[in-house]
Parts: structure tokens; sequence; C-alpha cells
């Protein structure tokens, strides 16, 4: 059973119930079907289901359509194998792993619409780099939201890593500042800026993110080395647009190619599938770097293609 | 994707020759193109199919012949539909008991008991804090309840907003907020301990005499029984008047997944959708409608706490629909412009005076709203011709920078500037001399028009727009009591009250 490692493996601890009508749902769609209209569309609807969106699910299911027609195809497994290699060229494997500065710091700028799940998914990383040996200093730049900075300290104290923060209200862009300076003195491997969530449809806040980009820029070259945007699972379309303006708000000012430089999918351990991130990848070419799938820092997982297909293919969960 | 609809049924119901109404044939692959629209506005595909045999058993037999644009006519039953659907408008009927106002009833002995639930990062503590507000402001104390003992921080989240609701915020009534700080826990360490944190909460109302007790409880899944199973604790224990699940508007096909299940568990009264101010087309509204049959009752547009507004169905439609959305244009435009400011214009347009400063101070009001592009994709139709457009933000910019870099004669009689002229405004702004005479000559050209259009009546200015085809047509779509017009209209009155 190869396939139920990471995300599955993850979901086996907590939901012992999930993984099996996972596996049911995979099996009872595709595996060990004959291929035939019928079937391509229940595929289609699937992909539909799991928010893929109208317009990457037509690119998908023409071709596989096309396939079946001219019969290179003929079976589910062979679909799901197609599927699989389709999102393995789609995020090759150096596009998902997180780049690491050469030199001093690793600077890690975590933005993202409200309520995604930015400063859980910090405390994630932290836990995840912290267990390859690095050192980890936290950056509370989100200076707005009642209790946030209060939040990641919480976090903080948990993890025992410190934290460098600012007073509520004040300028995220000097809380930022301070915190390079404190992770070149300190020596620390890696440096994790929380921001304030904020919908992309708000330029002044947008704006500041730009600030806040060039700001890090100057004091740590080559930083931010990643710039990610948390995701929730279980955001519709809307994911586009929010990859697309957070892209463009965090290009370089040199006018650099890449703003994001990947996504961390959150909330996964819930019945969304988050199929949006194949859209995404399609439009802006950003890659997702993590998934998490629970409320404590160990439910973190390095993205796998593979599970993440055999994920959108599963039955929806019942609520009992 | 209004225009794609429309045009797609006019097409298909000009191929019709001699059939006078509408039949599943001859609709249904512009019936495609709407399945297309609401799966793209995040309509769950199973409501997609429900809603359109709906609307076809609606259409079917319905004679278009007399209709000039039966496209249109089509759209209109499709835009019905889902108004209603939607829950109809509310504001045509407040008598139903459909307005926010009923939503949390008075009781006597007090205090009401509302509870907010949902998943996590849905916005249920900012939306207590914006139901606080609008209790507030209505004369009624509130007593916020922080029963999320789960998430970091979250107790301090609410206590801050309550704070800043009962300083800030309009209003004279009190509004407390109830905390156990030492009852936190991490995760799944103290399910159940927010059933006796309500209790006491509840007790705590009372004694205070507050008349609105707001639970705040934690995001979960509704697939963690053991936290479903706490919240039907809660709501045995406490029966509350009002139980509201939060929902963002933003979430995509798995709403009709957690509103079946918190609704089985739960069976909530209303729902609240909110982050409504982030473009998206909101099509989760939809899902979780169909799947509970409970209103939506208020919409969050914000984050201070005065951004929640009433729910209107007939927004919502047309936003899903991708018509745009007039009406917080209009809203918009208020709260950014003040009514004497816009006397002053309107009069200053009317006899052909304007100069490049408030050429200058209307582009900076109207940039406050928000960027361009996301402006004028609120209006019908201009949204998906702008889809891949890119609007240009710098030249903007480089506007305001020349306009900065003239003198107050510059400013006032454009017609001045000259060449030197021109070379300094030019090196002040960092622009070229071409684009400053360019801006000129815009100026120029732009307010000899308002002159001319000034000089035209009122009536014989609406003549002339529609002749230019300015106005979209949008008289296939009034639907009694609701139309667009006479709605903004009532708004601007109530403005003026």
């Amino acid at each position: 059973m190869a396939f139920f490692k990471s995300i599955l493996g993850k979901l086996k601890q907590g939901l012992a119930k999930t993984r099996e009508v996972l596996s049911v749902g995979l099996r009872s769609l595709l595996l060990g079907r004959k291929l035939d209209e019928a079937l391509i569309n229940d595929l289609e609807s699937k992909l539909i289901a799991a928010d893929v969106g109208t317009k990457t699910t037509t690119r998908l299911v023409t071709q596989i359509r096309a396939d079946f027609r001219s019969g290179t195809i003929s079976t589910g497994d062979e679909v799901l194998a197609y599927l699989k290699d389709e999102l393995k060229r789609l995020w090759p494997e150096e596009d998902r792993r997180l780049r690491i500065a050469g030199a001093g710091p690793t600077v890690i700028l975590v933005t993202g619409v409200n309520g995604v799940g930015k400063t859980t998914s910090i405390a994630k990383m932290c836990s995840h780099l912290r267990h390859e040996g690095k050192s980890v200093l936290l950056g509370a730049c989100d200076t707005f939201r009642a209790g946030a900075v209060r939040q990641l300290e919480i976090w903080s104290e948990r993890l025992g890593v410190e934290v460098v923060k600012g007073q509520q209200g004040g300028d995220p862009a000097a809380v930022a500042f301070d915190a390079c300076a404190a992770a070149k003195s300190r020596g620390v491997d890696v440096l994790i800026l929380d921001t304030a969530g904020r919908l992309q449809t708000q330029d002044p806040l947008m704006r500041q993110l730009t600030k806040l980009r060039s700001v890090i820029a100057k004091q740590i070259p080559g930083g931010p080395h990643e710039t990610l945007l948390v995701l929730d699972a279980t955001t519709g379309q809307n994911a586009l647009r929010q990859a697309e303006e957070f892209d463009r708000a965090l290009r370089p000012a040199d006018g650099g190619s890449t703003g994001l430089t990947g996504i961390f999918l959150t909330k996964l351990d819930g019945t969304a599938k988050g199929g949006i991130v194949i859209a995404i990848k399609d439009t802006t070419n950003v890659p997702v770097k993590f998934v998490g799938t629970g409320e404590t820092p160990e439910d973190v997982q390095p993205f796998d293609p593979n599970s993440f297909v055999e994920a959108l293919f599963a039955e929806d969960v019942p609520g009992a | 994707m209004f225009e794609r609809l429309s045009e797609g049924f006019s097409n298909a119901l000009r191929r019709l020759s001699g059939q006078a109404t509408i039949t599943e044939d001859n609709v249904r692959e512009a019936m495609q193109d709407v399945r297309t629209a609401l799966l793209d506005a995040d309509v769950h595909r199973d409501v997609v199919e429900q809603f359109c045999s709906s609307v076809m058993k609606d259409a079917v037999g319905q004679d278009v012949t007399k209709s000039l644009r039966p496209g249109q006519e089509m759209i209109g039953i499709v835009y019905k539909r889902l108004v209603e659907v939607l829950g109809g408008d509310a504001s045509v009927e407040p008598t139903l008991g459909l307005t926010p106002d009923g939503t949390i009833p008075k009781v006597a002995p007090p205090p009401t008991i509302v509870m907010m639930c949902g998943l996590q990062g849905s916005g249920k503590t900012t939306t207590c804090g914006k139901i606080a507000a609008y209790l507030k402001k209505r004369g009624r104390s509130v007593m916020l309840a922080a029963a999320d003992l789960q998430r970091p921080a979250a107790v301090e989240q609410l206590q801050t907003v309550a704070r800043q609701v009962q300083d800030e915020m309009p209003g004279s009534a009190m509004v407390h907020c109830y905390a156990e700080p030492e009852k936190v826990a991490e995760y799944g360490k103290a399910v159940g301990v927010a059933v006796g944190v309500c209790q006491r909460a509840l007790a705590a109302a009372i004694k205070a005499g507050v008349d609105t007790l707001i639970l705040d409880t934690a995001g979960r899944l509704h697939i963690n029984d053991d936290l479903m199973n706490e919240l039907q604790a809660v709501r045995k224990l406490l029966n509350p008047h009002q139980i509201f699940f939060v929902v963002d508007s933003m979430t995509g096909q798995d709403a009709v997944n957690s509103a079946k299940s918190f609704h089985e568990k739960l069976e909530f009264d209303g729902v609240i959708m909110t982050k409504f101010d982030s473009e998206t087309r909101g099509g989760a509204a939809l899902s979780v409608k169909h799947v509970s049959g409970a209103s939506i009752r208020f919409v969050g547009v914000g984050e201070k706490l005065d951004a929640l507004e009433e729910f209107h169905a007939d927004r919502f439609a047309s936003r899903i629909l991708g018509m745009g959305d007039v009406l917080s244009l209009v809203e918009k435009a208020q709260t950014e412009v003040s009514e004497r400011d816009a006397q002053e214009m309107q009069a200053k347009l009317e006899k052909g005076e304007l100069t490049l400063d408030d050429f200058l101070k209307q582009m900076k009001t109207l940039r406050r709203m928000g960027p361009m592009k996301q402006l004028l994709g609120l209006l019908p139709g201009v949204g998906s011709a702008l889809k891949d457009v890119n609007i240009d933000e710098g030249q903007l910019d480089r506007v305001e920078a020349m306009i900065h870099s003239m003198t107050v004669k510059e400013r006032k009689k454009p017609s001045v500037i000259d060449h030197p002229r021109r070379r300094r405004i030019a090196a002040g702004s960092g622009t070229e001399q071409s684009a400053v005479g360019g801006l000129v000559k815009q100026f120029e050209a732009a307010s000899k028009m308002t002159k001319q259009m000034a000089a035209l009546s009122a009536s014989g200015r609406m003549k002339a727009m529609a002749a230019g085809g300015a106005a979209p047509d949008m008289s296939q779509l009034r639907l009694k009591g609701s139309s667009h017009t006479s709605s903004i209209r009532d708004r601007f009155k109530k403005r003026k009250k």
C-alpha cells in the first residue's frame, strides 16, 4: 500500500473511518474499471466537486476523452496513472522543495487572506524545520488583528522558539526590519514572518506587502527566499484571484518574475479537496509546498501529488 | 459572463423559426452556459443541476415572441428564480420577519441567546463583534461569551473586540465579555469544557441583566464527532434562540458538506456569509441555502466592526450570474463622497468650471474606493470584458505626480502651460514632456465635453446616453418591487434622512 503514506498516513491516525472511505471511493470509481463515457462523466463531476474549476476540468477531461477514443487508455487505472503523471509534471520535485539561502538566514514570508490558518501553519513549519535540525526565529508582523501577536507567542512558547514582535497597530514593516536584524545577529537558520490576513481586494494592504518585501530584501539580500500563500482547501474559484493578486503584490522591485514562491494548503483534514491548486498551477505557475492536515504542529506534510490525486477521487465523507 | 449568458440565449432563441415558446430543446445549449456560470461561481454541482431543471420548468412554454430580446427574457427568468431560491428580497417583505432586526428577537425574560458556529477561520469572532455593534447601535446591551478555548489567543481576541465595540462603536448600551482564560487548553484537551463556560456565561448574563448573550464557539470540522457533540450539548442545555452558521463566502463545493452536517447536528436558524468584499461570486450562499433551507441573514463586507450588512438576495443573485453589483458601487461611492462635495462638483460641471485640482480630487476619491479594475468590475458587463485587461495603476500615479508638480495657476488654467512650463512639470514629476502635453490636451477635451453635456437638459442627457448605448438595458430584469434603480433611489432617500 505505497499509496497511503504522507497525507493519507496522517489521516489514518485521526480519521480511520475517512481512510476506509477514501480507499473504497477510489477503488469503486477508478481502480479495476473499464473506461467508458459514463465513467469519464463521473470523473468530470468529481473534478468539479473537488473545486478544480470548469476550465481546468475541461482541459483534463478533454485529453482523457481523446486518449480514450483513440484507444491509448482503456481502464480506470490508466486514468489515475495519467492524472498522477500530469500533476507530477505540473509540480516537479524541485518546485516543491523549500528554498534555502546559501548563507545567512532564510526568510519565509507567510501571507494569505483572513482565516486561512497562517499562524497555525507557521507553527507547523517551525516544528517541521526544527525536526530537520534548523534554528527558527518568528516575526509577528500581524499587528492588526486583535490577539494575533498573542496567538503567535503562545505557539512560540509551546515550541520553544523566540518571537520578535511590535505593538498592536504598529507598522508591520518595522517589525520585519527588527526581525531581520535579530535573525542576522543571532545567526538563526530560518526566520518566519507572520502577516495580517488581507483580502486581495484591499489595495492599501496589498501595497503594504510590497513594502514588507522590499524592507526584507534590503536587510537580507536574496530575501525573502520563500513567499508563501496560505490557502484554505475549502476555498473555491476565488483562490485563483488570491494567487494572482498576492503574486503581483509580492513581485520583487527589480521586476523579477516570481512573487509567490509556493502555497501552503491548509485544512485538508476536512472534506474539501483543494482541487483549485491545479488551476492555480495552470494559470500562475505557483506550486504547492506544504499541506496542513490538523490542528497540532505535527500535522504538516510536504506536498505529494500522488496522494493528492488519490484524495481528489475519494468519496465525500459522511457527517456521522 | 452576463453578456455571454444573455448572448447564448439570444442566439438560441433567434434560431427558432415559427416557434413562439421556450422549449427544452431550443435553450439546451444556452442552459449549459448557465451551468458553467453557476459552477464558476462555486455553486455545488448537484445544486446547479436541480436549479437548472427548476428553471427549465419555469421557462418551458413561456411565450417569448412579444419580447424584443428573448435572450434577456430568459436570463430574467434565471435571475428571478435565483433571487427566489436565495430567499427573496428581504426589504420587500419586512413583515415576514425576514429582516435581521427580527432575526435576533427580544425575549422575556432576557437574555436572547445567540450561538455562532462554523468551520475554522470562517470569521466567527469578528462576526460576534459586528453583531454586538449592530445590537449596541439599536440600544441593546450585549454579553459576548468566549467559548473558544482551543485556538490560541481566541479569548484575548474576543475580549479586545468587545472592548473595541464598547469604546468605539455608536450607541450607549453596554457590551460585556465573559471569559474564563484559565480554561484554555491545547487542541483536543478541552473538549466539553466549553459547555460549562456557556452555562456560566448565561448565569453572568442574567445577573448583569443584558439583553442578548452571544456565544463565540471554537471553529471545528463538521466531521469531528467529539467537537460536534460539544455544540449539541450547548444547544441542549442553553436552548439558544438563534443559531447562526458562519460561512466564508469564498467557500467552494465543500460548502454543502459542512452546511449539511452542521444543520443535521444543530438545525441552525440562519446563515452569515463573511468576506463578501473579496470579489467572490459567492455561489456558496446558494449551496448552503439549498441543503439547509435556513435563510441568509447577514453579510460581512470588511474588517471594520460596522462592516455588516443585511442580506439582499438580488445582490447575491447578480454577483453569482456575473451581472456586476451596481448597488455595491453606489454604496462604496457614498462612503467616500460627501453629499456637499458631490453637489459642488455637480455645480462646477454644469458651469464647465472644472479645474485640474477638481480632477485630482475626484481621481483620489475614486482610487480610495479600491483598485480601478475592481471598481469597474462592479459595473454590469464590464467585469467580464476587463478580465484580461491590465489596468495600469502606475499610469494614474504618474497623472497624480504631474498635477502635483503644477502651480496653482496651471491647475486652474491648464492652457497657460507652454513649453518651459511643460519641461519643468515633466522634470518635477519624473515624466516625459509629451505625457504632460497629453494630459493637458485630454483634460481640455474632457472639460469641453462636460460643458456640452451640462448644456443639455437632464432628460436630454439621458436620451443621449441611451442613444450611445452607455447604459445597459436592464429593463428585462426589473422585478416586481425590487428593481435595481428604485432601490438605489430608496437608499439615497434613506441616507439623506
